[in-house]
């Protein structure tokens, strides 16, 4: 008889569990099906020099990060400063492709704030982040020697994450 | 009457350019009826609870161009939903694919569903149980048979 008031109280309890587990997750970040997969070639030109162009393939045998941003993002400026710290810590060199913006804007920015990037690819048109599943820019791909991405992560990065997983994951890139 | 004419067909021409100013749509309608048919079972990644035809955001509005040209190209609409969810992953189908991680999702409601059909039952079953059989004596029958006559009579029902 006494189990059966128990059963709301369960099912409340449940509910509840239920209700934390989904409200502190973010909705929008959104499982990328690129993880593992090789990096989309590309080959667009680059912000500072628009005669060069770069595509992925040149990186091919080092690990290396790329940052999607641009000067209208307030997030990636935010993230801005991390940015510089990575670089300085010279585990990975960092390109940046500068996603739907005003080549003028997105070098005002780099003089502005410091240029993290070894260099920038410049994509005018979004054509880019498409096929890199970009929807919320900021967003960061660890890609190793062998062209594959092994991580992403949307938003800015933090100090945090930079320690607690990107400095990690580099390193193990790094030593295979 | 013609420069009435004249006028009449200047605004009509005018407003027509204005709107397609307004809403750039492929020129050919046949397009642009599988475009919306396509991304009106997508959702938008922005704004995620919008589909990626209604959505006015700048990713829906580049991914719209996108799926424009994959049409004009002459790729099936399978391909056009692989292509999508090569890069955003099945999270971008309103209708998610029958595959070991998502059968929980399609399976749950029924499961839900049979175990309430099977808790009503034994409920059912348990209340049917609870009420005893009592046997009626000849007598009772009598008495109830009078009862039911004297309200009758009486004009309550």
């Amino acid at each position: 008889m006494k189990a059966k008031f128990l059963i709301p109280l369960v099912l409340f309890i449940v509910l509840v569990i239920f209700l934390a587990i989904g409200l502190n997750r973010d909705p929008h970040e959104v499982p990328s099906p690129l993880i593992n997969k090789s990096a989309p070639a590309f080959e667009v030109a680059q912000l500072s020099e628009p005669n060069k162009s770069f595509s992925p393939a040149s990186m091919k045998g080092q690990v290396w990060i790329l940052n999607v941003w641009a000067s209208w993002c307030v997030a990636c400026r935010e993230e801005h400063p991390v940015l510089v710290e990575l670089a300085n810590s010279k585990m990975a060199p960092i390109i940046g492709l500068d996603y739907k913006d005003k080549r003028e804007d997105a070098l005002a920015m780099l003089t502005r704030q410091g240029n993290p990037y070894l260099l920038s690819a410049f994509d005018a048109n979004g054509r880019v982040g498409i096929d890199y599943g970009v929807y919320g820019v900021p967003e960061t791909y660890v890609i190793d020697k062998a062209g594959i991405i092994r991580f992403k992560h949307i938003g800015p990065i933090t100090m945090d994450l930079l320690n607690r997983k990107i400095y990690p994951l580099i390193g193990e890139l790094q030593k295979s | 009457m013609k420069s009435i004419l004249l006028i009449s067909l200047c605004v009509l021409n005018f407003g027509i350019s204005h709107a397609k100013d307004a809403v750039p749509l492929a020129d050919d309608p046949v397009t642009e009826q599988r475009l919306i048919s396509i991304s009106e079972e997508m959702r938008c990644l922005v704004c995620q609870n919008e589909s990626l035809a209604g959505s006015r955001s700048d990713l829906a509005n580049d991914l719209r161009r996108e799926i424009r040209n994959l049409i004009k190209e002459g790729k099936s609409d399978d391909q056009i939903r692989s292509f999508m969810v090569e890069r955003y992953g099945d999270f971008v189908l309103y209708r998610p694919p029958v595959k070991p991680i998502t059968w929980l999702l399609w399976v749950g409601p029924f499961i839900i569903l049979l175990i309430g059909i099977a808790g009503l039952l034994t409920y059912l079953r348990r209340r049917n149980s609870a009420v005893s059989n009592i046997t009626l004596s000849a007598e009772d029958n009598k008495r109830i048979d009078a009862l039911l006559n004297s309200k009758e009579d009486k004009g309550v029902l």
